[in-house]
């Protein structure tokens, strides 16, 4: 039986992902000092912002997926780390300037700072002072949100499903409401942002000149936010992430088995909370400035989008949809915000080509879905051309009148096409792009797909000569 | 030999003023296979609830080796050797056959693999199908995970909640085997059945339940025998 060697592979596995996970670390330095971030500031927006998304993301499907609690107080979590790392870490000489509008702040004191003090200012002592610091300030930030998160985890916890959506989506907005009351402006600053604190841009290093040498802004949230998903990952694979997921399968028989259901709900969500708090800070130091309106009830919508995409329950699926979402939102689809015109013939048939593809390819899937389900109906098909020829139509006569301007590109299409997008990646993942399977898994059933294809192709081509064979047959009988 | 192992004192369990079980008394002894039998609502399930933790009880007690466990949380009881399955089998569907058996020892700190391959030599099919998804198991391989995941906490007691609940015949006498199997190993069974031919013929002590009152007792073979258990349960 193979399935008796699957302990070992799984152990292979984590080697692999472990490399894995080096080798994109490597490949993000050598990208960043190849690539000049000037030029390319997009790709390494996404690339950041992704990462930050990614890890806030996983830690939400620790409890969402991994639990089966229905937590949307993501924001609320990471505008807590991003205000703690902020106030933590903003330099005392810079206060003054940050909380101009409320006379300075309560808190002199900056971590970095005293850290780069103790350290000496500049050169290695600095560069120490400052990844320590900077480290500290973002623990810090964890553990504030995880201390929030055990308080209101007593009561709140006890509600299931919808009401604890509600309740945490509920507590997120006060949080928000808190941190922009004028009455803390001393601390918070109000409704004003907190910036000039130590960012991703700090960690390049510089040469005596104040020349950048090696970049490693990008490196840096990857690194910490992959060594984050890595503890998260430990933790979901050990004894105690099984039990949460014996909780989320079935809470009265986990309870019979001996799991204390309380405490180890709230143990996850405050571990979730920890490391959403951690991706706030590092989120703080991508945007480099905190400001509590940017958390919003948005903000956990698109965290949720890209968990129940990814997969609820699928730690890759999360990371892979995190990546994916971020770059389609803020640069794949940037193009479709801003209107062109086809002026040279040879572009002007290049979009013709595209959008006849996409019509053929939309009508091939269809047709493909309908035969594998059986169904006798067509009308899905039928809509599916008739849009298809009505789009190509169209399409060829503005693009053979020429010097036409492409149709509905304008600020705001992008949104609807990635809303499109999503409903259809929903419609036809049921279960998010990987289920709750992990990448090895999904890599291999792509690979297995495309065998079958090719098997069903030759065994289509065998029962053709099958059935000719029979006719001749046949013939032959009568 | 025949010291007992649990006993229930004027146990009452109530539902927001519903009393289910209005003051039982039973003793089970070490070693020993006792059946509670009643119809639907007679609070068989209420007492195994409470006896675990999973309900309180509004009053009575229960002590389990000489402690009175009546107030304890469902890990300490389980801690102490108490385990129960759960009635309509419950396991983990999402889960692997072998990620189930390992929840059923969750709060053991020492070595299950003894116990695991106890468990899959009772239940050969466990083994065939331990990276299969629980959920994608038949009806009575289910009720053997539900089994083999409650003796993965090498439980003193083991309490089963209505093990022949929708299985046909066949593995229903699979099922009663493996009871008595694992009893001959030294586990106390207390065991509630709908299938009271069934419970009374593994059963060394049988209690016969009536809307929250016991209303008889005696030895399984003297129930069998007993014309009003015949005429309201075995149906002759």
């Amino acid at each position: 039986m193979p399935a008796v060697t699957l302990e070992k592979k799984s152990k292979k596995g984590a080697v692999a992902a472990f490399i894995g996970v080096l080798v994109i670390l490597a490949g993000v330095i050598v990208l960043e000092n190849t690539l000049d971030p000037n030029r390319n500031l997009i790709v390494f927006t996404a690339l950041k912002k992704g990462a930050v998304y990614a890890l806030v993301a996983v830690s939400m499907n620790l409890l969402n997926g991994f639990t089966g609690l229905f937590s949307l107080g993501q924001a609320g979590f990471m505008l807590l780390g991003g205000y703690t790392y902020a106030i933590l870490t903003i330099p005392s000489a810079e206060r003054e300037g940050v909380y101009y509008m409320y006379d300075g702040s309560a808190i002199n004191f900056s971590i970095t700072e005293s850290l780069q003090n103790l350290f000496g200012g500049g050169g290695v002592g600095g560069a120490v002072g400052l990844v320590l610091g900077v480290l500290i300030a973002i623990i810090i930030a964890g553990l504030v949100a995880a201390l929030i998160a055990w308080l209101i985890g007593l009561p709140v916890l006890k509600l299931k499903s919808d009401y604890l959506a509600i309740a945490t989506l509920g507590f997120a907005e006060i949080i928000r409401a808190v941190f922009q009351w004028p009455n803390l402006g001393r601390i918070t600053n109000g409704a004003n942002a907190l910036n000039r604190f130590p960012t991703l841009t700090d960690f390049n290093i510089t040469n005596a000149d104040g020349q950048v040498v090696l970049r490693l802004s990008t490196f840096v949230v990857f690194a910490i936010a992959g060594l984050c998903i890595f503890l998260i990952v430990l933790l979901i694979n050990s004894s105690y992430g099984r039990a949460l997921k014996a909780i989320r399968e079935d809470e009265i028989a986990a309870e019979a088995m001996g799991i204390n259901l309380a405490k180890h709900k709230r143990l996850s969500f405050i571990i979730s909370s920890f490391f959403t708090g951690v991706g706030g800070a590092l989120f703080a130091m991508y945007v480099n400035q905190v400001q509590a309106k940017t958390f919003n009830s948005a903000m956990t919508y698109e965290l949720l989008l890209i968990v129940v995409l990814g997969g609820m329950g699928s730690v890759s699926g999360s990371v892979v949809a995190a990546f994916l979402y971020v770059a389609s939102s803020e640069w794949w689809l940037r193009f479709l915000d801003n209107t062109a015109t086809f002026s040279g013939a040879t572009s002007r048939w290049i979009f013709i080509a595209v959008i006849a593809a996409l019509a053929v390819g939309l009508t091939a899937l269809l047709l493909w879905k309908r035969r594998k389900n059986g169904a006798k109906k067509f009308s899905e098909l039928w809509t599916a051309c008739i849009v298809g020829a009505v789009v190509l139509v169209w399409d060829i006569y503005y693009a053979a009148t020429g010097g036409m301007e492409v149709p509905f590109l304008r600020s705001g299409f992008r949104m609807v096409v990635f809303s499109v997008i999503i409903m259809v990646v929903v419609l036809f993942f049921r279960k998010g792009l990987f289920g709750d399977r992990e990448l090895p898994y999904v890599v291999k059933s792509i690979g297995s797909f495309f065998k079958r294809i090719f098997r069903a192709g030759n065994a289509a081509a065998a029962a053709a000569k099958a059935v000719k064979a029979e006719g001749k047959e046949g013939g032959a009988n009568e | 030999m025949s010291d007992t192992i649990l006993s229930i004192k004027d146990l009452k369990v109530s539902y927001g003023g519903i009393e289910a079980v209005k003051g039982i008394s039973f003793d089970v002894k070490r070693g020993e296979i006792v059946t509670l039998i009643g119809a639907n609502g007679a609070g068989k399930s209420s007492t195994l609830r409470s006896i675990a933790g999973l309900v309180r009880p509004s009053g009575g007690s229960i002590t389990f080796e000489g402690e009175d466990i009546t107030n304890a949380d469902p890990t300490g009881i389980v801690k102490r050797g108490i385990t129960l399955v759960p009635e309509g089998r419950r396991i983990f569907a999402d889960l692997t056959v072998l990620e189930n058996l390992k929840i059923g020892a969750y709060l053991r700190r020492d070595d299950i693999k003894e116990d695991l391959e106890w468990v899959y030599s009772l239940f050969p099919r466990l083994k065939e199908r331990s990276w299969q998804a629980g959920g994608t198991l038949s009806g009575g391989e289910q009720q053997m995970l539900a089994v083999g995941r409650a003796l993965m906490s090498r439980p003193k007691l083991i309490m089963m909640d209505e093990p022949s609940l929708g299985l046909a015949p066949i593995v229903v006498r699979g099922i009663f085997d493996i009871i008595r199997e694992i009893n001959q190993r030294g586990t106390t069974i207390l065991l509630i059945e709908q299938n009271a031919n069934m419970a009374l013929q593994t059963a060394n002590t049988g209690y016969v339940l009536e809307t929250g009152r016991i209303t008889l007792s005696g030895s399984g073979g003297e129930l069998l025998k007993n014309e009003a258990v015949q005429a309201a349960y075995l149906g002759t």
